[in-house]
């Protein structure tokens, strides 16, 4: 589904504030792989995902995705079949145009000059309203109104309605309180399941790391340092995890923000 | 003043608003829904005139009006391409195209800063010839400028509405989320503005004709007076549908043509007219600023005074 292959990139290269973000990566992704991700502010997982997206060009390597080499290929064409959601839940819609207008817009059915049709829109009530969060009686409300969970789980549909080939979710959860949180969560792993989506999902919370889907990766320094699955991963807790970050990172963990969360 | 004289002067601002409410709706598209500011308007006004002017001279009345909008599109496209594909900031590629449309402008007119059509056949004459001696003789400039601004609204509001104005929309409203989408936001600002810009063109080619003649400085400051319009028009009509919000936009022309109208009753000279719209236009934006503001001024004076609780 997606393959990097030892792919580079250095921020501000020749001046004394180059940083490498990401050396020489390579991943495999098969087909229906939900991974999480794991790593220490800065260890370069959002500059991952930005690779993949193509936000910027990588320095050296290989984007392989669905047998298609996109190294080269632009944002917007990629965002055809990527579907991405960011830690802010402002990011992912208009805020001054309606639920509907965003949904219309993102199902990016049909050509530039047609309108959706009365079908297309009632195919959209019927999916907000899987939500149980009664967005689908506010379809001619401006998204702006939505508090920032109902906006993350609108931008989760979004993302979503037009099959993409691979989600990215960057911490998606993480600007929300833990209840909506975990709703969030929840929603997605359903959604994930039920159209067999191959899923990336950066986070902070270890638990949840090790809860959903089947594969594992800790990044540090641009790099993977522990890729995991299966029966080795089943076998798992928070504190394993921790002890393998410091003897594959070398150092003691010192994010609070990673520790406070496990 | 006797009646006639007042009604003579009531449908010449009718006519001067609807005309120039073609504008503000082509602001509508790119300030209001593009989050653009196009401060090449005045320069595109002005090439409407200049282009409809010359090939009405040459003899096509109705090829003036299309051959206008061409071009208005061609310098919208000029300038979407300096900001989305050269680096320029927005406001600056709008001010370098104004500039070299001076230019452009003169030497389209042969040279001339002045272009005179008093014996030109134009959309207007013909209109006038057809109406004669019908009760409706002397609205003919009323009736284009009426079906202009009908045809122009009734296209904004279905455009806005199909997937690729949509796009335009959520390119002004949150370019984060279009950025990282299959959006491609070069392509909804070049559209967006080659599009405003047609209509900028459509509303200086048919002021000029309906006054019989085109000066090289017929724009100049017409982006502060659409935008005063423009404003104004949203506080009537702001929070509403795309409809009822373009045809706000045409209201707002009405109302500023009113004041200004007005001013003029009170002996105000003419030339004050861009110092007024320069005034609504601070007024309008500034106004909403000011008021979420005013808690915070209010107890900083009292601070400042002594007066305690205030």
């Amino acid at each position: 589904m997606l393959r990097l292959e030892s792919i580079s990139k250095t921020f501000n290269p020749g001046t004394p504030d180059a940083k490498r973000a990401i050396t020489d990566l390579s991943l495999h992704v098969k087909p229906g792989d939900f991974i999480s991700i794991i790593g220490a502010n800065g260890a370069g997982k959002s500059t991952l995902f930005n690779a993949i997206c193509g936000s910027f060009p990588v320095d050296a390597g290989r984007v392989v995705l669905d047998g298609k080499d996109v190294t080269m290929t632009p944002e917007h064409v990629r965002a055809k079949v990527i579907g991405r959601l960011f830690q802010d839940p402002m990011r992912g819609s208009a805020p001054g145009m309606s639920i509907e207008e965003n949904l219309v817009l993102a199902a990016g059915n049909g050509g530039w000059l047609s309108r959706a049709s009365r079908r297309e829109k009632q195919g959209f009530r019927d999916r907000l309203a899987l939500l149980n969060m009664g967005l689908e009686d506010r379809m001619k409300q401006p998204v702006g109104l939505l508090s920032g969970g109902q906006r993350q789980a609108l931008t989760l549909m979004m993302a979503t309605l037009s099959m993409p080939k691979l989600l990215l979710l960057d911490e998606h959860t993480a600007a929300l309180d833990p209840g909506t949180a975990e709703k969030v969560l929840e929603l997605t792993t359903r959604i994930v399941a039920e159209n067999h989506l191959t899923c990336l999902m950066i986070t902070h919370n270890m638990q949840s790391a090790l809860d959903l889907g089947n594969r594992t990766i800790m990044m540090d320094q641009g790099n993977i340092v522990f890729d995991t699955q299966g029966d080795e991963r089943a076998a798992l807790t928070v504190d394993d995890l921790l002890e393998k970050f410091r003897q594959a990172s070398g150092k003691k963990l010192d994010n609070d923000r990673m520790l406070l969360m496990k | 003043m006797a009646l006639p004289t007042i009604l003579g002067l009531g449908q010449t601002a009718l006519e001067l608003a609807l005309f120039n409410s073609l504008t503000v709706l082509a602001l509508f598209l790119s300030y209001t829904m593009l989050n653009v500011c196009d401060l090449s308007t005045d320069g595109c006004y002005a090439l409407g005139a200049a282009v409809g002017a010359v090939v009405a001279i040459a003899g096509h009345p109705w090829l003036s009006i299309p051959a206008a909008m061409l071009a208005g599109m061609l310098s919208g496209l000029v300038t979407a391409t300096l900001q989305t594909r050269m680096g320029v900031n927005s406001l600056l590629a709008g001010i370098i195209v104004n500039t070299g449309l001076y230019s452009v402008n003169i030497w389209i007119m042969g040279g001339s800063s002045l272009l005179n059509m008093n014996k030109t056949e134009t959309v207007f004459t013909q209109l006038k010839a057809l109406l004669k001696d019908t009760p409706l003789s002397g609205c003919y400039a009323l009736i284009i400028g009426l079906i202009a601004v009908t045809a122009v609204i009734a296209f904004q509001s279905a455009f806005l509405r199909t997937k690729l104005g949509l796009a335009i929309r959520a390119t002004g409203d949150n370019p984060d989320m279009v950025r990282s989408s299959s959006i491609n936001p070069v392509f909804t600002t070049t559209v967006g503005l080659c599009v405003s810009n047609m209509f900028t063109a459509l509303s200086g080619c048919l002021l000029a004709q309906s006054q019989k003649s085109v000066t090289v400085d017929i724009g100049s400051g017409m982006v502060t007076v659409a935008l005063a319009s423009l404003l104004i028009g949203g506080v009537f009509l702001g929070r509403r549908s795309i409809p009822v919000r373009a045809v706000g936009a045409v209201l707002g022309a009405f109302v500023f043509r009113l004041v200004y109208t007005i001013a003029l009753r009170f002996n105000l000279p003419a030339f004050m007219l861009k110092l007024i719209s320069s005034v609504i236009v601070v007024i309008a934006i500034s106004g909403p600023y000011l008021k979420s503001q005013w808690p915070m001024i209010r107890r900083r004076m009292a601070g400042r005074f002594g007066k305690a609780g205030a």
